[in-house]
């Protein structure tokens, strides 16, 4: 059966499954049940600066459902622990000893000064905690202090933050990143430059989830007012996954250990993360949606998976994705595939007819013969996905890659690899004389 | 006016009544198999509940949700550990559990909307797809060389023995019969197990490795409880009902008036069903799940008019009312408050059973009425339940087991009155002749031979 034990920048746990830092981690009575689970680490909830900070009283968190009240997505404005410094720093000190093998990790959020952070660092470091995370993430509420993603946000900050945790701890530090931003790449190389060990990603996504409609409030609403909080959950895992990718395969970056985080809800979420470079993942809203228990289909899904594809280790599959994210122009565009229906999994639901004749290529009939029947036509196919994403049968649309004529264009399709840095119609093509070779970033850590 | 032979039609028992095609599709499986677009869909509805009402209500305790959730995400080889891992013959129970009465009667599902998920195609859908690989979902602990004798290779038996060998001891599995797993294999109904699925079940069992089997070996007979005492360190005993209880009926033991049980074991083990014969009227005596079985097969073959005449009310049926109407969708007619008194037989064959009509009394007890009602029939057939034969267990050297309710009694471990003996599945006392509850009962026994031989090889090396 396949080792699933990680070792991330020198904190080992069972397993690759930590919980994030969240209300999940926010005590020892949760920490203990979930190492109980079987989870392989947490995060524990943020640390700041004694006084606590206190949470709104009324609902703090929203959410997206999907067809049977599948929560898809899940938003909070909750702040970070509202718990003494003093109870959480014994606390966490009690369950490392007991769970020497499980990575316990320190989230802290103090304001910018180092004398701030100096002072907390021996603290946490007393516990016997494994390592640190920064938390440069969280977009609601704390940042209105200059806090959390107000700092995520300018990667001067984060450099110099991370350079005095560097400074004042022996202990590893791990930079949380906050999604709140255009490029991804710039806080992460600020991180780098200022010495962390590691990145982890998605914090939360700012974000208003519903309005209440009678009394026009956003939801979740404090006696008629909303504020934005923080999305999650299943539907921000592919918001994560680029950002990964982006960190993964920037030359300045590539390397740089990775702690994946957003809408890890299965071991296939996981997989995906790894398979971007991630050591480890970090789940919230699953646990909080399911409870922890969820953690033992992500464990034998993970395993079973390696098992059949004959990977003993994590590292045996870490990080093979990542050469395979590139830029648009170096997609290959003599690569033409058109949709194929399997007669024998159709419905005849139409969905797919109806998404091709309105909003693509009139490429799906819906009548043969004088029966309905729905069948593609290659001559108008451009291949695009759009029916195999509405049908309501998994599997049953697929695509098919064709060589010879395209019944399209009428003309032959090369076999060649070519990309658009020297197709005809690019304007800067005619001025090189090849095309542009896909570049290769190199593993830092190779 | 009396009913003269002449006036009945002759007697007719006949084989081949109904079409190659025909039996195959009277006999096909009574829930086909889910496509994977049906089990993605099903699981789909699945809550994911804590501490889930259907794992309460399934006797041998799988994990419901998680099984369903590894459906859920593609890997159904896993949600067939976890499985196998509380119920090694998952497979058969998928089939045969009456789960309108168990996990699927709970189920959240059913609460809100009358409409359960599909716990029991589930959990076939899962099964099925890990057996076909040939693979065996466990490994043996490393020998402990201990020995433990199974007999009965029944459900109780079958997973008694697997149970044990995983912990790694050695089983040695006797049965009286040629072919084990018991009446998976002798008597489920045929469309419930199709295309020996029984048989490829116990292969899937056996292939843990460290049980070594003996057929044709029955104790009593060949085998004697004191000598299993003396040379191995545990017995388990899973020797379901070998006898079934008398009709007490005048003509009751003519040759078609028969034993359900033995009439549904032959037909388990005909090849070509279209060589069975089968009357062209037929009457099934009972009310529980083998009458119901019996008279659904004896339709499928082919019987045109098929009845079940029950001494009580249906509400007091122990077929369940899934099942009951199950009968009925396939043409089998329900008969209520009849008590047989007697197999009319003419010139050698039977030709009608007389029965009287019952009715409760003040205090709630069954009561005749004197009133006679005659049912043609060609075949009868008896379902009035099954009992324990006790012989193969009183011999030997020292006392006899301990018996209750003509059942062994056995503790919550499953052990008997005997030290050194274990016993469950129908065999036992206070049971409900489910396979699944033979199938906790074995699990339960295994467990705690496996607690008493450690314990032992503990002192022993002290
Ligand atoms: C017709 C019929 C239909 C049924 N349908 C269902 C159903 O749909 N669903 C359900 O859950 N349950 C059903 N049951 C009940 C279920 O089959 C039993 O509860 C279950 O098989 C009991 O398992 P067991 O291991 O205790 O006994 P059995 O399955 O009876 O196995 C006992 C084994 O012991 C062997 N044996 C007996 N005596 C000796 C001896 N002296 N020496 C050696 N070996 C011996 C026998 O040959 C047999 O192999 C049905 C029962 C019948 C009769
Ligand atoms: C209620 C709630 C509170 C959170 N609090 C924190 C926090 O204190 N510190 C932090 O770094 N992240 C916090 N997060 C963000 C999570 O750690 C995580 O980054 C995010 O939820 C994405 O993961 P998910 O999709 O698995 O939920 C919080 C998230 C939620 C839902
Ligand atoms: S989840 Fe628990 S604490 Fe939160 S509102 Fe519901 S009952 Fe109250
Ligand atoms: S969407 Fe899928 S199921 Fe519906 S008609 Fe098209 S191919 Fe058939
Ligand atoms: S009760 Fe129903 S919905 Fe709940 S876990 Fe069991 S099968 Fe799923």
């Amino acid at each position: 059966m396949a080792d699933l034990s990680t070792n991330f920048i020198g904190i080992r746990s069972p397993n690759p499954f930590w919980l994030a830092s969240a209300p999940p981690t926010d005590k020892e009575y949760n920490v203990r049940r979930a190492f109980e689970a079987g989870w392989g680490g947490v995060v524990w909830k943020t640390l700041g600066q004694d006084p606590a900070v206190v949470n709104v009283n009324g609902p703090r968190y929203g959410a997206i459902h999907g067809a049977g009240r599948r929560l898809l997505g899940f938003n909070n404005i909750e702040l970070i622990t509202d718990r003494s410094l003093e109870t959480n720093l014994a606390e966490i000190e009690r369950v490392k000893r007991d769970y020497p093998d499980h990575a316990v990790v320190v989230s802290l959020m103090v304001p910018c000064e180092e004398e701030a952070w100096k002072a907390i660092l021996p603290r946490v470091e007393a516990t016997g905690a494994d390592g640190l995370e920064l938390n440069f993430g969280c977009p609601h509420g704390m940042s209105e202090r200059g806090m959390g993603s107000a700092v995520g946000q300018v990667p001067e900050y984060i450099e110099m933050v991370t350079r005095w945790c560097k400074t004042h701890s022996r202990l590893p530090v791990i930079v949380k990143l906050t999604p709140n931003i255009t490029d991804i790449r710039f806080p992460a190389r600020a991180a780098k430059a200022g010495g962390a060990d590691a990145v982890s990603l998605i914090n939360t996504i700012s974000s208003i989830v519903s309005i209440d409609l009678d009394n026009f409030a956003p939801q979740p609403s404090i006696d008629g007012k909303g504020s934005h909080g923080g999305y999650c959950g299943p539907a921000v895992k592919p918001i994560a996954l680029n950002m990964t990718a982006e960190i993964a395969r920037d030359p300045q970056t590539a390397g740089i250990p990775i702690s994946g985080i957003g809408g890890v809800t299965t071991w296939r979420d996981a997989a995906e993360f790894i398979a971007l470079g991630c050591g480890t993942v970090q789940v919230c809203t699953a646990a909080m949606t399911y409870g922890f228990r969820v953690v033992e289909e992500m464990k034998a899904g993970l395993a079973r998976w390696m098992d059949e594809k004959g990977y003993a280790s994590i590292e045996d599959f870490r990080g093979r994705a990542a050469p395979n994210v590139t830029d648009w122009q170096y997609l290959n565009l003599n690569y033409v595939t058109k949709a194929r229906i399997d007669q024998d999994k159709c419905i005849s639901c139409g969905r797919c007819h109806i998404a091709c004749e309105d909003t693509s290529h009139q490429a799906i009939t819906a009548m043969k013969d004088g029966r309905r029947h729905f069948e593609v036509i290659d001559e108008e196919c451009v291949g695009c996905n759009l029916c195999v994403e509405v049908c309501p049968v998994e599997d049953c649309i697929t695509m098919e890659r064709i060589s010879g004529t395209d019944p399209r264009t009428g003309k032959a399709i090369p076999e060649t690899y070519a990309n658009w840095t020297q197709h005809p119609n690019n304007p800067s093509a005619a001025e090189r004389l090849q095309f542009a070779p896909e570049p290769v970033v190199a593993d830092a850590a190779e | 006016m009396s009913h003269s032979p002449q006036r009945r039609s002759p007697p007719d028992i006949a084989a081949g009544r109904v079409s190659a095609d025909g039996l195959r599709a009277n006999f096909s499986d009574l829930h086909p198999p889910l496509t994977a677009h049906e089990a993605v869909v099903e699981a789909d509805r699945c809550y994911f509940c804590y501490d889930a009402p259907c794992v309460q209500a399934c006797p041998t305790g799988i994990d419901i949700p998680l099984f369903i959730r590894q459906i859920q995400t593609g890997l159904p080889q896993s949600a067939a550990e976890t499985i196998f891992e509380a119920n090694i013959l998952g497979g058969m129970c998928a089939r045969v559990c009456p789960t309108e009465t168990l996990c699927e009667e709970v189920c959240v599902r059913e609460v809100a909307e009358g409409k359960p998920v599909k716990i029991g195609e589930l959990q076939r859908h899962a099964t099925d797809r890990l057996i076909e690989t040939g693979e065996h979902p466990f490994e043996r602990a490393p020998e402990t060389g201990r020995r433990v004798a199974v007999v009965g290779a029944g459900p109780a038996g079958l997973s008694c023995a697997h149970r044990l060998a995983v912990n790694g001891h050695a089983v040695t599995l006797f049965d009286a019969r040629d072919k084990l797993g018991g009446l998976n294999e002798y008597g489920i109904a045929a469309y419930k197990a199709t295309e020996e699925f029984a048989r490829r079940e116990v292969e899937f069992v056996l292939s843990i490795g460290g049980i070594e089997v003996r057929t044709g070996t029955a104790l009593g007979r060949d085998i004697h409880l004191g000598d299993l005492v003396r040379d191995y360190d545990g017995v388990f005993l899973g020797l379901g009902l070998g006898a079934v209880n008398a009709l007490a009926a005048e003509g009751a033991d003519h040759g078609e008036s028969r034993d359900a049980v033995a009439w549904i074991a032959d037909l388990r083990q005909t090849r070509d069903l279209a060589e069975l014969p089968i009357g062209r009227r037929v009457v099934v005596i009972g009310g529980g799940m083998t009458a119901i079985d019996a008279a659904i097969q004896a339709k499928a073959l082919g019987a045109e008019e098929v009845t079940i005449a029950y001494r009580r009310g249906q509400e007091a049926m122990n077929a369940s009312a899934y099942e009951q109407e199950l009968a009925q969708t396939r043409g089998v007619t329900i008969r209520t408050n009849l008590q047989p008194r007697r197999v009319v037989v003419e010139d050698g064959s039977v030709r009608a059973i007389e029965l009287e009509r019952t009715r409760l009394d003040a205090d709630g007890r069954l009561a005749a009425t004197g009133e006679i009602v005659t049912i043609e029939a060609d075949q009868v057939f008896k379902a009035i339940g099954q009992a324990f034969v006790p012989e193969g267990c009183s011999g030997g050297e020292g006392e006899g087991l301990a018996l209750e309710g003509g059942r062994i009694r056995v503790d919550a471990s499953r052990r008997t009155s005997r030290a050194g003996i274990w016993a469950g599945g129908d065999c036992v006392a206070g049971g409900e002749d489910l396979t699944v509850t033979a199938v906790e009962d074995g699990k339960i026994a295994a467990n705690d031979i496996h607690a008493a031989l450690s314990a032992g090889q503990q002192q022993a090396a002290e």
